[in-house]
């Protein structure tokens, strides 16, 4: 009993903490962070693409989670509202029109496994490089996020400091409608 | 402990690396799109992090970034069908009309 007290008791702590402090924190990174990396591996090594695409819809969703613990609740409703409803149901759409039986019974991996050992490695390399040096590079002190009126505060931005990069991004939207249209139509 | 920026950025290269090697190993188009999308996550992830460090300007250019994968998207997938009307397959390693 008191063995069972003394491991509960810093897990219990950790999440009855007091004030406006965020509870717990530690433990849903991790938990969001394993669950994104773990459904992402599956998305690259699955042979249904339709597999694939709902192991992405995981990664998705458990990035909205770590958006929401970094104090950006806009970015992850926009996450799960256009990315996880938008994105994915037009890559389901297009699986299903182009998913082929005889597809799936094929090697579905092809002979560049050197230049993505090599790109793996280097990429290792540069993790490694960020996470010595990052301590002295990155400042420790976070800003004051507005946490209340985030959404607001984002809207002003993109009207204000932001307004060209919103009407080239309304622009590229259109470009990409046109394209969409012109590449899959039949005959135009 | 605390979770610092640091760890955000290492899990956003961990997807970025995931991503990288999608790309360059599979051969299903739809799954090569898949990968790029997680690339485009990590960069999301990261423009995030450091939001928290400096400010709005993180958050808002991440909204860019999903209006560019929205449209990459909607551009690749229509490529791919336009492929698939012509050659009955999905495989990059079909797709060689421009190859000498």
């Amino acid at each position: 009993m008191t063995l069972l007290a003394t491991t509960l008791m810093p897990l219990l702590a950790a999440f009855v903490d007091d004030g406006m402090k965020p509870v717990g924190t530690p433990y849903f990174f991790y938990l969001l962070s394993g669950m994104a990396i773990v459904s992402a591996i599956l998305v690259i090594t699955r042979r249904n693409p339709v597999h694939s695409a709902l192991m992405l819809i995981v990664t998705l969703l458990s990035l909205a989670g770590l958006y929401l613990m970094l104090y950006a609740p806009f970015v992850a409703g926009v996450q799960i509202i256009v990315y996880a409803g938008g994105i994915m149901v037009l890559f389901l759409f297009v699986i299903m029109l182009v998913n082929l039986e005889r597809n799936q019974r094929e090697y579905q991996f092809n002979k560049a496994w050197p230049i993505g050992i090599a790109a793996t490695a280097a990429l290792a390399v540069l993790i490694g490089l960020v996470y010595m040096r990052g301590h002295s590079v990155f400042p420790r002190t976070t800003v004051a996020l507005p946490e209340q009126d985030n959404t607001q505060q984002i809207g002003i931005w993109l009207y204000q400091n932001y307004m060209l990069p919103f009407e080239i991004a309304s622009i590229l939207l259109l470009v990409a409608i046109i394209g969409a249209v012109v590449m899959a139509k039949k005959r135009i | 402990m605390e979770i610092t920026t640091l760890h955000y950025l290492v899990v956003a290269a961990a997807l970025f690396i995931i991503g990288v090697i999608g790309v360059i190993t599979r051969r299903n188009v739809v799954i090569i799109l898949m990968s790029i999308e997680l690339i485009l996550n990590a960069v999301n992830l990261n423009l995030v992090a450091f939001s928290r460090l400096y400010g709005l300007h993180g958050q808002v250019f991440s909204v860019f970034v999903i209006t560019d994968a929205a449209a990459e998207a909607a551009v690749g997938l229509g490529i791919l069908i336009a492929f698939f009307r012509n050659k009955e397959t999905v495989n990059v390693d079909e797709v060689d009309l421009l190859k000498w």
